[in-house]
């Protein structure tokens, strides 16, 4: 978080524009809350039909709540379950973005400032990596899950995601590390640092920008992934938030106004998370496909 | 943190074994690195790259060659494949209409995705990217359905969209009744509702890419064209819409492999029973449906070796007649373009 917004701040000073924008052409606030209303309208209606009862749902279903009732929200939130579901998300997030975080960089750092036979094919193997979507392998990706043990476990997630992370992680870290100047290293070097020192000191914070991108990238993905724990996890302990709207909904379908609480609820983290990062995933994202 | 990082921290150690063939097949290092030596270097570099590379092959290379062996056998998906049928499960595949109907809507979302979202995300990205107040929050809001969940939004929309949901009963309070349908389940319909879904969803995304593309057109061009006093949409026609070209057809890419490889929205929403009646299958649809959840699983590989060939083949087309312009053009000077 520190490193954020110190890294953040350097681009706000960077930007030439200080002075204070423009109020400009009201049509194109007019457009531009229109469309806003649109893309929020299905999201409002999710989150304020948590409010509502049963009864006020079918006999209006597109009222407003009258009166508001934080019953919904109150049962799943004290309830066990869908907590359950927020730690189970959480630990394959957190794993999954630090193994593709730190896995990642050791690779890439090795492809971007070693010299050695079948670098190239290294760097071609992770970049052909691009070319294989979850969606293609997931049959024999659960056989292989299945015949190491790993069903309905964390585990069977966890690691298939950071494998499918790593080539765009490569992809995006190898040039931030080639990027650091030979001088640095030689200097160090000369002032007797360890390569360790020098990965440490020099390496990393010259490459953070990468490695956090990379990492929430890694922790989006994560969080909204279905597939894979569709195939993986069938067991109700081991369910992760997805699979748990989605069992719920199933589940509780004549109770529709719990189940919009229940998915009201299950993508408050996601916002957060989106609010606090937003500059760094489109900045990521840009940077992902102009790279 | 503590089950996976458990296991993460448990695969870092096998690449000392891995070493002993890593390292044959590395060359001696320049000699002007320091510390460790030949043996030091070669340790580290299996080291660093061994549990990266152990995990990705692991999962991603041996599964996708596995694949292309599975498919060939008639297998339930238990012990050692035996029933080797040869290309049967590709026969079967490819003459089954419920597949022929999935890839056609594959198609049409394919086609649609690029016509509906293009010109949408080209109006707003260029329409935000004004300056002017608030402009970063508008951003941001637009962006919103992009990063939530599927499960989310389609557990969401599918209740809006039931034939007693919020929509119809919205329409009965405005007087529009009589448009009322039956928006998930009409097969006459239901594609329409599932691409204003998509586009709904992913809209965010173009616009995003494209301002990221608007960035970068040099802003010396716009002061030039002004002062040569071209009107707005003179600038946009000759400066916006060439420059914007490489990053539309990137977006382009990115669109197509993603609606070929559909799939969360779809089951979510239309579930693996009614989609194939209600129009909306598509290749990954009828791949879970007619393979794990049949318990074919051979049959399920071949199928998404289908998928892989197709995407493969629509990728490869697409750089070589598409994306080979930008190239060119980066090869043989502006000339083409210009005309």
């Amino acid at each position: 978080m520190t490193a954020l917004t110190s890294t953040t701040t350097p681009i706000d000073e960077a930007r030439p524009s200080r002075e204070k924008l423009p109020w400009g052409n009201p049509a194109v606030y007019f457009v531009a809350l229109l469309v806003i209303a649109i893309m929020l309208a299905p999201i409002a209606y999710i989150i304020l039909g948590g409010f509502r009862t049963n009864s006020q749902i079918t006999v209006d279903p597109a009222g407003w709540p009258d009166p508001w009732n934080v019953g919904n929200y109150l049962d799943v939130l004290t309830g066990q379950r869908f907590w359950q579901q927020v730690g189970n998300s959480l630990i394959v997030g957190v794993a999954t973005t630090a193994g593709v975080v730190i896995l990642g960089l050791a690779a890439s750092y090795v492809i971007a400032r070693y010299r050695f036979r079948g670098q190239g094919v290294l760097y071609a193997l992770f970049a052909a990596g691009l070319m294989f979507p979850l969606t293609v392998a997931i049959t024999p990706l659960y056989i292989v899950v299945r015949d190491i043990g790993l069903m309905n476990s964390l585990g069977g997630v966890i690691l298939p995601q950071i494998a499918f992370a790593l080539p765009m992680t490569v992809i995006i870290l190898v040039p931030f590390l080639r990027a650091i100047p030979k001088d640095i290293e030689e200097a160090a070097a000369i002032d007797g640092a360890g390569r360790l020192a020098f990965f440490w000191r020099m390496v990393l914070p010259l490459s953070l920008l990468g490695v956090i991108t990379v990492g929430i990238l890694a922790f989006v993905q994560s969080w909204n992934s279905y597939l894979l724990p569709l195939f993986i996890l069938n067991n109700e302990a081991s369910f992760t938030l997805p699979l748990g709207v989605q069992a719920f909904s199933s589940q509780y379908s004549v109770d529709t106004a719990k189940v919009l609480a229940y998915t009201s609820l299950a993508m408050i983290p996601a916002l957060i998370f989106f609010s606090l990062f937003e500059r760094r995933i489109v900045g990521g994202l840009a940077g992902a496909v102009k790279g | 943190m503590s089950v996976g990082g458990q296991t993460a921290v448990r695969v870092n150690r096998p690449p000392e074994l891995v070493a002993e063939g890593e390292g044959g097949a590395t060359p001696p290092p320049p000699s002007r690195r320091r510390g460790g030596g030949r043996w030091g270097i070669r340790a580290e570099i299996a080291l660093l790259t061994g549990p990266a590379l152990l995990i990705f092959v692991g999962f991603v290379i041996v599964p996708i060659a596995a694949a292309a062996y599975y498919g060939f056998f008639s297998w339930q998906g238990y012990g050692q494949p035996t029933d080797f049928v040869g290309l049967r499960n590709y026969i079967t595949i490819l003459q089954d209409p419920g597949f022929h109907d999935a890839l056609l809507h594959n198609g049409v979302i394919v086609v649609l995705s690029l016509v509906l979202q293009a010109p949408i995300a080209i109006l707003l990205a260029l329409l935000l990217n004004r300056r002017m107040k608030g402009q970063s929050i508008i951003r941001v809001l637009i962006f919103v359905p992009y990063v939530i969940a599927e499960v989310v939004v389609g557990t969401g929309w599918s209740l809006i969209l039931q034939s007693d949901g919020a929509l119809n009963n919205f329409l009965d309070q405005i007087g529009l009744g009589a448009v009322r349908q039956d928006w998930l389940s009409d097969p006459s319909i239901a594609m329409g509702t599932l691409m204003a879904i998509l586009v709904w969803k992913y809209v965010g995304f173009a616009v995003i890419i494209l301002l990221a593309g608007l960035q970068g057109i040099p802003q010396e061009l716009y002061e030039a064209a002004a002062i040569d006093g071209a009107s707005y949409w003179q600038i946009q026609r000759r400066i916006t819409f060439p420059l914007l070209g490489p990053t539309i057809r990137i977006w382009a890419f990115l669109s197509i492999i993603g609606a070929l490889q559909l799939f969360d929205l779809v089951y979510i929403i239309w579930g693996q029973y009614i989609a194939p009646v209600a129009g909306t299958s598509t290749m990954a649809t009828y791949m879970v449906a007619n393979g794990r959840n049949a318990g074919s699983f051979g049959y399920g590989i071949a199928v998404a070796v289908v998928m892989f060939v197709i995407s493969l083949i629509v990728a490869l087309a697409y750089q070589r007649f598409v994306l080979s312009r930008d190239t060119a053009g980066a090869l043989t000077g502006k000339g083409r373009r210009r005309s």
